[in-house]
């Protein structure tokens, strides 16, 4: 069914009065039915969507008054440290932060922060979450997955849609949809949502869509080896890129001997996951194991 | 973005970490004016942010006024890595015993700043860690807390540390964390720290890295930006925030998102082919960032076909096939662009750009790669 996020979850916008806020606020209002609150300060008394969604001066007023269980944070990178240390204090469970171009001191405090609670942050520069026919959280496009039991989880924005979409086409549907960000320092980590996918009876296989930089995907690949059952499909993005430039996220850098793709691949291969060589490769791949089931 | 080392060290300077006497020249007669008001011998060291920038010839030693002119011109019009020289920074020499290396950096598996310290300076940090990983410790830094006193007299501890140099050490390091924090650095090294003659730690190189997403609040650095790493091409791109890094390849490639950019380049390169580019033009691309993306594909000479890749989220196809369309009489050398169009309104703006001229419409990522490949091969022909 889904990790993360479901239709129970009550989510509100933090920034929701902001352009790129309102916008999304509505696509999730329509997907989900499940926006129950926005802040912005200043704002607060306001009625947003409608007329039907309340807005807050502070995260801990409409938590209190909503139940909101559930962050998606749009404000500006500059006020970004601030606006995640806010929803960390009130006590929200998950925080969605579709912001770029936070600085990396920052994150690295509210990684420390993080440690101490319980609490999921995904992202930032994050696309969001969707668990289709369910629930989205961010700014995934609604009609690009069906519900079913392929567990996406992605660093990149449009290379998820790719691939929920050539899913979407062979007919096979998506349990959660995680986009981890793009950024050197994030919360949710692929091995972090490696194992809420493994634990979650309605994931059957689990898609990870990784890139150059850092050595996430190596972490993923022994988690595989070590503590999955389900079967794992992987993409990895930037085989032809050179080294020391950022290639647009700014945590798909290769530095040095960490980072490139090779050492991903390798690492993945060696733990028994199929790694496709483009993105719509991987629907192909899994119709074909799943006909064979079924015949 | 990375700092030169005259830059590093006014801010090592600023925060008292010991430097020799140094000036900045940009011609030989200059460079001979400071090494007379600082005294020979100096060392003349080209400003250029390439590594190994010592064996390449962009170091020299100067004994004596004699030797000055003959050793300022050559490096001044010398290229280190391609790079032209355009300034020099004139330093009194130092006589030491010994180099250490003393940096702070982000360790991003562990999400903790680290201070690294190792008696072995003097060579790049990734060379030693794969010669003598053995010589370098590591602590990593609570960036709440910041850099504490005990972790750095552990680790002088560790590497032998004449104990006489333990306080200047411990100075040293507490001013590079508070660089490091306060500059919003991702880099703070100091190679080689050397022990002069004296028994005293100086600071004879330095290297820094700031954070590019930190730069609204660290405004100095905008200023001190070396636009000249960048081409022509990558400054026009930057102005309308369109994330662009030129290569040497034949295929231009203009896609949406920095993931399936870099899919897009990786496909080209399966079918044969060599990117001439990467470029993002980011989510939510109007008309005239679609226009400007392109126009500066087509700037490229190398480029000999175009592959242009959409997948429509909060991209619009018909906004990306409306930019596309006024900016096609710009096409001159009639280059064949190859289009793929997928997402939001992707049908609409591939029947808007059916009849266009040198256009090819593909169904998939593979097959738009195969076609830019071939296309350009056979003009290349």
């Amino acid at each position: 069914m889904s990790i993360l996020l479901t239709k129970e979850s009550k989510i509100m916008i933090q920034g929701i009065t902001g352009r790129e806020g309102r916008y999304h606020a509505q696509r999730m209002q329509e997907y989900g039915h499940n926006v129950v609150a926005g802040t912005s300060p200043g704002h607060g008394g306001e009625w947003v969507l409608d007329g039907k969604v309340p807005v807050f001066d502070t995260v801990e007023e409409a938590k209190r008054s909503t139940g909101a269980d559930t962050s998606v944070v749009f404000v500006p990178a500059y006020h970004a440290f601030d606006a995640l240390l806010e929803s960390i204090d009130a006590g929200i469970q998950l925080i969605v932060c579709i912001t770029e171009g936070i600085p990396i001191m920052d994150m690295l405090k509210v990684r420390r922060l993080l440690a101490e609670k319980e609490c999921y942050l995904v992202g930032p520069n994050s696309p969001g979450i969707i668990t289709p026919g369910q629930a989205k959280a961010g700014i995934i496009p609604g009609d690009i997955a069906i519900p079913g039991k392929v567990g996406i989880v992605s660093r990149s924005g449009t290379l998820t849609y790719e691939v929920a979409l050539a899913l979407k086409r062979a007919g096979i549907g998506v349990s959660t949809c995680v986009g981890i960000g793009g950024d050197p320092i994030i919360g949710t980590s692929f091995v972090d949502c490696l194992e809420l996918f493994e634990d979650d009876p309605h994931t059957d296989q689990v898609v990870i869509v990784g890139e150059i930089g850092g050595n996430e995907e190596e972490k993923a690949a022994e988690f595989v080896l070590n503590e999955m059952t389900k079967p794992v499909y992987a993409y990895i993005a930037g085989k032809s890129a050179p080294e020391n430039r950022r290639m647009g996220h700014a945590g798909a850098i290769i530095e040095g001997n960490t980072g490139s793709a090779e050492s991903k691949i390798t690492a993945f291969r060696q733990a028994g996951v199929k790694v496709v060589s483009f993105p719509e490769e991987i629907a192909t791949l899994i119709a074909a194991v799943l006909n064979q089931k079924g015949a | 973005m990375k700092l030169h080392e005259y830059q590093a060290k006014s801010y090592f300077a600023r925060e008292g970490i010991p430097i020799p006497r140094s000036r900045l020249a940009t011609t030989p007669a200059e460079a001979k004016q400071i090494a007379a008001e600082i005294g020979y011998p100096v060392v003349l060291k080209a400003q250029v942010l390439v590594g190994g920038r010592g064996k390449a010839g962009g170091i020299l030693l100067v004994k004596d006024e004699n030797d000055l002119d003959p050793a300022a011109n050559t490096i001044l019009n010398s290229k280190i890595k391609g790079i032209s020289v355009q300034r020099i920074l004139v330093e009194k020499a130092v006589n030491f015993t010994q180099e250490i290396y003393l940096g702070i950096t982000v360790d991003r598996a562990l999400a903790q700043p680290v201070i690294i310290l190792s008696a072995s300076g003097g060579v790049e940090i990734e060379e030693l860690a794969v010669r003598h990983p053995n010589e370098i410790i590591k602590s990593a830094i609570d960036p709440l807390l910041g850099l504490q006193p005990y972790m750095v007299r552990a680790m002088a501890s560790h590497i032998g540390l004449d104990y006489a140099l333990w306080k200047p050490l411990l100075q040293i390091a507490l001013s590079l964390w508070n660089i490091f924090h306060q500059l919003d650095a991702t880099l703070v090294e100091i190679n080689p720290l050397v022990i002069t003659t004296e028994k005293e730690l100086v600071a004879l190189d330095g290297k820094m890295t700031i954070d590019d997403n930190a730069l609204f609040r660290q405004q100095d650095f905008l200023e001190l930006a070396d636009q000249a790493i960048e081409t022509p091409a990558e400054q026009e791109a930057r102005k309308f925030c369109l994330s662009y890094i030129q290569l040497s390849g034949h295929i231009g490639c203009l896609v949406n998102g920095a993931g399936l950019a870099m899919a897009t380049m990786d496909c080209i390169q399966q079918a044969g082919g060599e990117p001439a580019n990467f470029l993002d033009i980011g989510g939510g691309a109007n008309a005239d960032k679609v226009q400007a993306a392109l126009r500066i594909i087509l700037s490229d000479e190398n480029v000999q076909s175009v592959l242009i890749n959409i997948f429509g989220g909060i991209t619009r196809c018909d906004e990306v096939a409306k930019g596309l369309l006024s900016i096609l009489p710009e096409n001159t050398r009639n280059l064949p662009i190859i289009i793929r169009l997928e997402g939001t309104n992707a049908e609409q703006g591939r029947m808007m750009l059916a009849q266009a001229p040198n256009l090819m419409i593909a169904e998939s990522l593979m097959q738009a790669a195969e076609m830019a490949v071939h296309a350009a091969e056979r003009a290349m022909v």
